[in-house]
């Protein structure tokens, strides 16, 4: 498993884009893998962390980028 | 100034389980604010209104509109006009006149129009002098929230449900920018109030509380009398939008405990451009609409008088018929909540018991409400989605995000009165092929996004499923 996080960007993108991508990019890394979400649309910043939720997977940071939208980290859980 | 007053994420995962909603309860009995029906009180109403009611209706959810036949699954949103507010309309346009005059005509239109306020008072248990005619819902609670605040002398703070109607909580925006201090309380997964976290939101300075019936994107009845009686200890009002429940649960002013009732025609199969606020004594409004002193100075400008005859037809029938409905309408909700299961990657919104029988409304992941919207009218179906993935509104629903639910791929259905099985069947016939399709199409358009990405380091925009423009 490498450190460095697998980075999605969807900057640009609409829902429910943010979400699919990301879904895809945690299954394809190994569970303790860390994939890392670029993402403006406004739908990312409340579909992601529920998505986390319903997914039981691990959301470890969101912060807000200077350039505008958000980082997501996401811990693949299981 | 506005505050939330919950933390974010508050107990909206941990207080109930988050498995998909397994099928709706008929909620018997114990509806929150479900007060004593008012059917008997209904001028002229009687089993005939009912009778004549049901058997006149167009047939069908399946309308044959313009386009062709339709299967309409949008009955929140709007409704077709009942046969009996068609009849009351017709009649009360041919008998022009206007109510404030003095001669016959004008004292006949006065007439017409005092019945039509008692019938409609009648309908939820108000006294008709408390009803203020207006031109729907949304005029209506403008009325309530900004109209109460500019009568208001020393309170000068209110609460709001997070869940509220835009046209509940624009208002109420406005007021925090010019003075006023708004708290907004946030709702559970279910897109429930907690009664107890809005009493503590309730101060000795509240004004006014304002909390739906039930709410318009879900469907989930809200504790409106627990809010009452936190209001009322505190010398608050209660403001109740009641727009998705009149005409479809009991509803009454001394059940609920509302100060303040609002409610739209054409929800109710009255016609659009028609609706009524209720406020009771207790309830100092100043108008917002000014210029003369109709209805009694609450609301300036001509009554609409076919309009009022029609509504105060529409709302005095479908008191009377829609209890019959009811647990049909439940179990139409159920054959979809059963067929949905089929469909992978489904979230069910609202609360599993406490609930409109006739609406349902879930989250498809991984596809857009839209594009889905638009492949289901191709195919005939008209169903609403609760997501704003669109050009002029870029903020998903505010429901559904202070539910802390999916808010992408959402579509709300709900039922007409004369709904069938065979409407039901027909959407879970189209829907699965039309979900995969849209899946598959999301997946195309991720790789051609990688692609792009790869070669030129610029995300392709205006994809299938994406919008097109910001």
């Amino acid at each position: 498993m490498s450190a460095a996080p697998t980075t999605v960007d969807c900057l640009g993108l609409a829902c429910p884009i943010p979400v699919v991508r990301l879904a895809r990019a945690v299954a394809t890394v190994e569970v303790g893998g860390v994939v890392e979400l670029l993402a403006d649309d406004p739908g990312a910043r409340v579909d992601i962390p529920v998505w986390c939720r319903l997914k039981d997977q691990q959301l470890l940071a969101q912060h807000d980028r200077p350039e505008g939208g958000w980082v997501f980290q996401v811990r693949r859980a299981r | 100034m506005w505050t939330r007053q919950s933390t974010e994420g508050r107990g909206v995962w941990t207080r109930q389980s988050t498995e998909p909603v397994p099928g709706l309860r008929s909620p018997t009995g114990g509806l929150d604010g479900g007060g004593p029906s008012s059917a008997g009180g209904l001028g002229g109403g009687g089993p005939s209104s009912g009778v004549a009611g049901n058997a006149g209706m167009a047939g069908g959810a399946t309308v044959t509109a313009m386009s062709g036949a339709e299967t309409y699954l949008d009955a929140a949103s709007t409704t077709p006009l009942h046969p009996l507010a068609r009849e009351a309309m017709i009649e009360a346009a041919d008998g022009f006149g206007d109510p404030s005059r003095l001669y016959g005509r004008a004292r006949r239109a006065r007439m017409l129009l005092d019945r039509s306020r008692e019938r409609l008072a009648a309908a939820v248990g108000a006294a008709p002098d408390e009803l203020v005619l207006t031109s729907g819902g949304t005029e209506a609670a403008n009325l309530a929230v900004t109209g109460l605040a500019r009568a208001a002398r020393r309170r000068r703070h209110l609460v709001v449900s997070a869940v509220e109607h835009t046209s509940v909580l624009a208002p109420a925006r406005a007021l925090a920018a010019n003075g006023f201090e708004v708290t907004e309380v946030g709702v559970d997964h279910t897109g429930r109030v907690d009664p107890d976290e809005l009493a503590a939101a309730v101060r000795d300075d509240t004004l006014l509380v304002c909390l739906q019936h039930a709410n318009h994107e879900v469907g989930t009845i809200q504790p409106v009398r627990e809010a009452a009686e936190a209001a009322h200890a505190r010398g608050a009002l209660l403001l109740v939008d009641a727009c998705q429940t009149v005409g479809r649960l009991p509803v009454d002013m001394a059940g609920l405990g509302a100060d303040l009732l609002v409610a739209s025609g054409h929800k109710v199969y009255g016609p659009p451009g028609t609706g009524f606020l209720v406020a009771s004594r207790r309830a100092r409004l100043r108008p917002v609409l000014v210029g003369d002193e109709r209805e009694r100075r609450r609301r300036a400008g001509m009554e609409n008088l076919p309009g009022a005859a029609a509504m105060a037809a529409a709302v005095g029938a479908r008191v009377a018929e829609a209890p019959g409905e009811h647990d049909r309408l439940a179990g139409l909700s159920r054959r979809l909540l059963d067929g949905l299961a089929a469909i992978p990657e489904v979230v069910v919104h609202g609360d599993p018991g406490r609930r409109l029988p006739h609406l349902v409304a879930f989250s498809i992941l991984y596809i857009e409400g839209e594009a889905l919207l638009l492949l289901l009218d191709a195919k005939g179906i008209a169903v609403h989605s609760g997501s704003s993935c669109t050009a002029d509104t870029q903020e998903p629903s505010h429901v559904l995000a202070a539910m802390g639910a999916i808010t992408h791929g959402s579509v709300r259905v709900s039922f007409l009165h004369d709904a069938t099985e065979a409407d039901v069947d027909h959407l879970l016939e189209v829907l699965p092929a039309a979900v995969a399709d849209l899946r598959e199409m999301a997946e195309l358009d991720t790789q051609a996004v990688e692609r792009a990405a790869d070669g030129s380091g610029e995300p392709q925009r205006g994809a299938p499923v994406g919008r097109e423009g910001r």
